[in-house]
């Protein structure tokens, strides 16, 4: 990998070393009326290389909370590993869901005491018996803050404008799904480093549901067309 | 959960943060200091640099001073008769982009003393943390006690300072303001430690912009609307020329009766005078 090619919108988000594998990303979590919708697009970036098209973002901590998942993938990757493994240990003393907020901290601790070594952008968002649904955003330093809905990753500077237009308090699952699949659709229009297929985790106090749009199923918008229904079959 | 020291950098030892919560680090179990001529047989875990951090593979030996992520602008601060008044916006910003609107900056230690922070946010929380458990003992103690604001900001100073030597800053500008036997108290302290008490303070911006209308304005036995109106007029122009700044706000006041945090608020902002409308309506050929 060339480390010249650097993407200029990527800078805040990464300062990758040679050959480092990043989650160049549009990732994003609302809450609504009993839970929460977290969203994602799939593409992992190697320099310009696309290293997986079809990249889950969005990792489970515990049997009610998931996290989005931006910046360089090993750190997160390993970071989610940590956190799963404690709230594991946690969640078995415990007689009843973890709440997001221990495991939001515990991202938190991790990621501010590590801080020099550490291109983790996480957004933890779930449900639990307290406070319902609840997204907390902790961002690259360690800050931890609580928020009705969060945006993080490269794309998500492309879709400020729209989801602070279009997000309301008390939507419906429904409603908030697909306020969260269009604005990843909106990000992965305009982000190099964001694209392939849009997944979204609904979890309420019910479980957690997952969805999956294949990159030919993703929202079209400006400038873009559909490509063919099925590839031309080879005449024998 | 893993025991880790309160530091951001490994290679430089525990971070400072008094008796009480100083922790043993792994890395002053795993090697621990042997007698030579060079390391002392006592007190070394918090001054030795770890040489086997420092040469580990990958890792640059002289990166420990951090960069900013999520920063607060200004802070502002002033006396009033019956004690004192901190404001700022509650903006964390991203760089230039205007992230999180809803933070806030200043907060409550105790029933006199409240903290207002501008910097890097996340190491604001960690200072909170640490202020945190301090009061926790003070309740725990169960006898009247109560850190005083000269108490709080003297400890944030040293807290500071010494991160600074170890070139591994909490990279904040904070103002300690409260009541103690009845007079108030407004302290500063930066990221270096410099440090100093005054009648009036503001953090980043609004030591331009804040404290020349306060230097005109002030006076030590003001009232507490005028003191609100001041803070007012400097909070808007705060508003006006900071650009990582919002109209929404917080004022914090403390007196005798104790410390109270308003709601966020928006101050009225004019734009509608006759030559901004039209600028070069009066100077032909202006831009």
């Amino acid at each position: 990998m060339n480390g010249e090619m650097r993407h200029h919108a990527e800078a805040l988000e990464q300062e990758l070393k040679q050959g480092e594998i990043s989650l160049g990303t549009t990732i994003i979590a609302a809450s609504f009326e009993g839970g929460v919708v977290l969203g994602a697009d799939s593409r992992t970036s190697n320099g310009n290389y696309v290293a997986n098209r079809v990249t889950d973002k969005l990792t489970q901590l515990t049997d009610r909370v998931f996290v989005c998942r931006s910046g360089s993938a090993a750190d997160t990757q390993n970071l989610s590993m940590y956190v799963q493994h404690f709230l594991h240990q946690h969640s078995m003393e415990l007689d009843t869901f973890v709440s997001v907020k221990t495991a939001a901290r515990l991202a938190t601790q991790l990621t501010y005491q590590n801080k020099n070594m550490l291109q983790a952008g996480l957004i933890v968002a779930g449900w639990d018996q307290e406070e319902g649904g609840s997204v907390y955003a902790v961002p690259l330093g360690g800050t931890l803050v609580k928020v009705p809905f969060s945006l993080g990753g490269s794309g998500s500077a492309y879709i400020y404008g729209w989801c602070d237009k279009n997000w309301r308090p008390s939507m419906t699952a429904d409603d908030c799904r697909r306020f969260v699949h269009t604005a990843v659709s909106h990000a992965m229009a305009r982000d190099g480093s964001s694209g392939g297929c849009i997944r979204t985790v609904t979890i309420t106090k019910d479980g957690c549901k997952r969805t999956f749009t294949p990159g030919s199923e993703v929202p079209l918008h400006h400038g873009e067309l559909q490509g063919a229904a099925r590839t031309m079959q080879v005449s024998a | 959960m893993l025991a880790r020291p309160p530091s951001h950098s490994p290679a430089l030892g525990p971070g400072c943060a008094g008796p009480p919560l100083a922790e043993a680090s792994s890395v002053s179990i795993q090697y621990p200091a042997q007698p030579t001529a060079q390391v002392p047989t006592c007190g070394a875990a918090s001054f030795l640099v770890d040489h086997n951090a420092v040469n580990a593979p990958g890792r640059d030996p002289s990166q420990h001073t951090q960069m900013p992520y999520v920063t607060g602008s200004s802070v502002l601060a002033l006396t009033f008769k019956d004690g004192v008044m901190l404001a700022s916006d509650t903006l964390g910003s991203y760089g230039s982009t205007k992230r999180y609107k809803s933070f806030e900056r200043i907060r409550k230690v105790n029933d006199r003393t409240v903290l207002g922070a501008s910097g890097e946010l996340s190491d604001f929380q960690y200072i909170m943390n640490l202020l945190d458990e301090l009061t926790t003992d003070d309740f725990c103690e169960d006898d009247g006690g109560m850190l005083s604001p000269r108490e709080i900001w003297s400890y944030l100073c040293r807290v500071l300072y010494n991160r600074r030597n170890k070139q591994d800053p909490l990279w904040n500008s904070l103002v300690i303001g409260g009541i103690e036997h009845g007079k108030p108290f407004l302290g500063t302290v930066g990221m270096i430690g410099t440090h100093y008490t005054d009648d009036h303070i503001a953090t980043g911006f609004g030591n331009m912009l804040a404290r020349p209308l306060f230097r005109e304005k002030h006076s030590p036995d003001m009232s507490e609307a005028d003191a609100e109106a001041l803070i007012h007029e400097a909070l808007k122009v705060c508003y006006y020329r900071d650009k990582q700044s919002i109209n929404k706000f917080q004022l914090a006041k403390i007196t005798e009766a104790g410390v109270s945090v308003s709601e966020p608020f928006a101050l009225p902002t004019r734009w509608d005078y006759k030559h901004f409308e039209n600028p070069s309506a009066n100077a032909v050929g202006t831009w």
